[in-house]
């Protein structure tokens, strides 16, 4: 006699059985072919609730945004051939900036893999490079582990995207669920604890410092470091900065706070990263935006500790004297334990002296009497109106390097971008992430008039999903970023960077049935700004018209060293 | 710059060989050869790659190799003593004329001629990379019909040992 098994499942209500287990709140995604047996059972549950984006591109930066700003895992589901494809970009973002995602990807039929069939592309292939792991699961007995995997692999040590291939007939194959409460793989181990010995080495280091100097990155951030730094930086009486992707973790209020280093960072950040004699890296990779030309920056001698939980970031592109393999939080615990027991503490009134005159140049100071809209004032007066407590998603250019300069995040998690791929049209769809893990929360999406044509689409989920963003529109009618360089270095021939016929973005906010509001005067700016926030349940479209001639400064240009700044055109 | 030769324990898995491979290509490390074969305990393959670079280069291969979830160990061989192999197998000219010659140096380089037709001879040949080349060296150019080198293997001396 036959016997239904109850305990036995279909390939695709293993798929949403391990999202419940794994706690996951939201899906975002886009149903397709291969994927339809997964929707079908989603369709049948109500734990686990999914997000339709209008491009799969968006679903990757929702999932993003959601992860950055919440500490959890960002999930998505998309269906095989181009819904992969679209959602590469989104997958590439995330993993160049270490954000633990579980990409779920509908594949044809395995008897159909290798045949070219109809929506098929090779899915393992395309993301290798872009992902911390992936894999094509060809048998359902093997799913439900694949999945446990793919969450364990994205989360521990140095976070990233997970892709999980999932062919059609998968899907509808059925087996016995269980899903494993432990993942246990010989070759995957990260490290927590750092080297003792080397932790005593970098405590000797640093009370011996004359001149030292902090610098956090994304790593402290994402490891949730925020409170073991500020209580190493405030008892050392350490300067401090941050990469863009590291800022918050120490408040940009607090006087130690030297602001962001790099590219377009401050005087006084990259005057004391090259001037210190002791260097603590932590969670930061010495990448091409903050250090500029590494012979430069080597001619200065100094002590470098870095800490870091990924091995191969130490010593990648600045040889480093004491390299700390760990888990921030657990390596800063260690570090704090023997720096409270040494009584001595640096004197370094020299030092601070020295930084308080290169923070006297104000690097950043700009026209505050200019008749246009200059947007370094709407960064500041949205501060002002947010009361600095707003999650800011921002898009890639000069809005996103001015966002970065003048709104002081006190807190880690409220800035989110795409810092290291560099991606047009992260912000929106990154912003909707951002509402639904945070739901109440004032969030702004900085952007400009070209990166937001990039995933102008999702203005339309906005409304699906009643999001209440706020998108602040630094609107100069060209690519900013790319402008400027062709102004410094190209002897001003603008190719191709002018936006020519843009929408009316008041009347293309109010087609997908938002607010629009054209801000034209200086004066119009902070009340724009008071009203939109005013409404909680609305999203608003801010298209500020500004100064079009506008440059970020400091400026360091591409290949130069970290002191060669171009400051601004009046200092 | 030096040559290395790097040991890879990897998870025997579909696709872990072109992980390993896009990850040189990716970051532009040279790859000389490299081999790859199931171990005594058929869940795990050995690889053997032959690089150059300099040593901050080799230190990110390895650290690079570390990092793919299903890499297991990876040594670098050459930072002690160890011993290198590579199998060639090489197809010859061997007519009536050369029969004689060719068979002497086959016995000279210790290799073995393990196919013979009336006009060709197949010889096996084992040794280090350096070997291989000298044999083909002393052969005279128009002699050789067709070669098939296997890229190197290597392993530690004594007590030097990768595995888990």
């Amino acid at each position: 006699m036959d016997r239904v098994k109850t305990s036995e499942l279909s390939g695709a209500e293993i798929v949403v059985r391990c999202l419940q287990e794994e706690g996951v709140e939201y899906v975002f995604g886009y149903p397709g072919g291969a994927v339809l047996f997964i929707y079908d059972a989603l369709f049948k549950q109500d734990k686990v609730r999914h997000v339709l984006v209008r491009h799969e591109q968006g679903a990757v930066h929702a999932a993003d945004g959601y992860s950055r700003s919440s500490k959890k895992v960002g999930v998505c589901l998309v269906t095989s051939g181009p819904g992969v494809t679209n959602a590469v970009t989104g997958i590439a973002t995330a993993y160049m900036d270490s954000i633990p995602l579980v990409v779920l990807t509908g594949q044809v039929p395995t008897h159909a893999i290798g045949l070219d069939a109809f929506q098929e592309c090779d899915t393992v292939g395309i993301t290798r490079p872009i992902v911390k792991h992936n894999m094509l699961v060809k048998d359902v007995a093997d799913l439900a582990s694949a999945i446990k995997k793919a969450f364990h692999i994205a989360t521990t040590g140095r976070p990233g995207p997970v892709v999980v291939d999932i062919p059609k007939d998968v899907t509808a194959a059925v087996t016995e669920f269980q899903y494993p409460q432990a993942v246990a793989m010989r070759s995957y181990n990260p490290v927590r604890k750092g080297h003792a010995g080397q932790i005593r080495k970098a405590a000797q280091l640093l009370l011996e410092a004359r001149r030292p100097m902090v610098y956090t990155g994304g790593g402290v951030v994402l490891s949730d470091a925020s409170d073991q730094l500020r209580e190493l930086v405030r008892q050392l009486g350490f300067p401090c900065t941050s990469t863009l992707m590291g800022l918050g973790a120490y408040p940009a209020t607090d006087r130690q706070f030297l602001g962001m280093l790099g590219m377009h960072g401050t005087y006084e950040a990259n005057m004391a990263m090259q001037h210190c004699d002791v260097l603590l890296a932590i969670g930061a990779r010495f990448d091409d935006r903050v250090i500029g030309n590494p012979a430069h920056f080597a001619q200065n001698p100094r002590k470098i500790i870095h800490i870091d939980i990924d091995p191969s970031s130490i010593s990648k592109r600045v040889k480093v004297d004491v390299p700390i393999v760990g888990n921030i939080p657990d390596v800063l615990d260690e570090l704090l334990k023997l720096l409270k027991s040494d009584a001595g503490k640096p004197e370094l009134k020299a030092w601070w002296a020295q930084i308080e005159d290169w923070r006297a140049r104000d690097c950043l100071k700009y026209d505050r009497s200019s008749k246009i809209i200059k947007p370094q004032y709407v960064l500041e007066k949205l501060y002002e109106v947010t009361g600095g407590e707003a999650f800011v998603t921002s898009d890639v250019g000069q809005h996103q390097m001015w966002a970065a300069q003048f709104y002081k995040f006190d807190q880690p998690r409220r800035w989110i971008n795409s810092g290291g791929l560099g991606t047009m049209g992260f912000g929106l769809p990154a912003a909707m992430g951002v509402q639904l893990a945070n739901p109440g929360a004032t969030v702004a999406c900085v952007t400009g008039e070209s990166s937001i044509q990039m995933c102008l689409q999702e203005l339309s989920t906005c409304k699906q999903y009643r999001l209440p963003i706020k998108v602040i529109n630094l609107n100069n009618r060209y690519m900013g970023m790319v402008r400027q360089w062709q102004q410094f270095f190209h002897g001003n021939r603008y190719s191709e960077s002018y936006m020519d016929a843009l929408p009316d973005f008041v009347k293309l906010a109010e087609g997908y049935g938002h607010r629009g509001v054209l801000v034209e005067k200086p004066a119009d700016v902070e009340p724009a700004l008071k009203d939109a926030f005013s409404r909680k349940g609305e999203l608003v479209f801010l298209d500020f018209v500004t100064d079009q001639r506008e440059n970020v400064y400091p400026m360091i240009p591409g290949g130069k060293g970290i002191t060669e700044m171009i400051l601004s055109e009046e200092l | 710059m030096s040559r290395h030769i790097i040991s890879v324990l990897v998870e025997n898995e579909a696709g872990a060989l072109s992980r390993i491979s896009g990850l040189f290509s990716a970051r532009g490390y040279n790859i000389e050869s490299l081999t790859v074969a199931p171990t005594e305990d058929a869940s795990m393959s050995r690889m053997t790659i032959v690089t150059t670079g300099s040593e901050d280069v080799v230190e990110q291969i390895t650290k690079q190799l570390n990092k793919l979830i299903e890499v297991v160990k990876v040594v670098d061989l050459s930072e002690a003593e160890h011993i290198e192999r590579e199998l060639m197998l090489i197809k010859v000219r061997a007519g009536q004329k050369e029969r004689e010659d060719m068979k002497r140096m086959a016995d000279i380089f210790r290799g073995r001629i393990i196919d013979v037709s009336d006009n060709t001879y197949t010889i096996e040949l084992t040794g280090d990379g350096r070997k291989l080349d000298a044999f083909i060296q002393a052969l005279d150019h128009g002699a050789i019909i067709e070669t098939v080198r296997s890229g190197t293997s290597g392993i530690g001396r004594g007590n030097r040992v990768l595995r888990v």
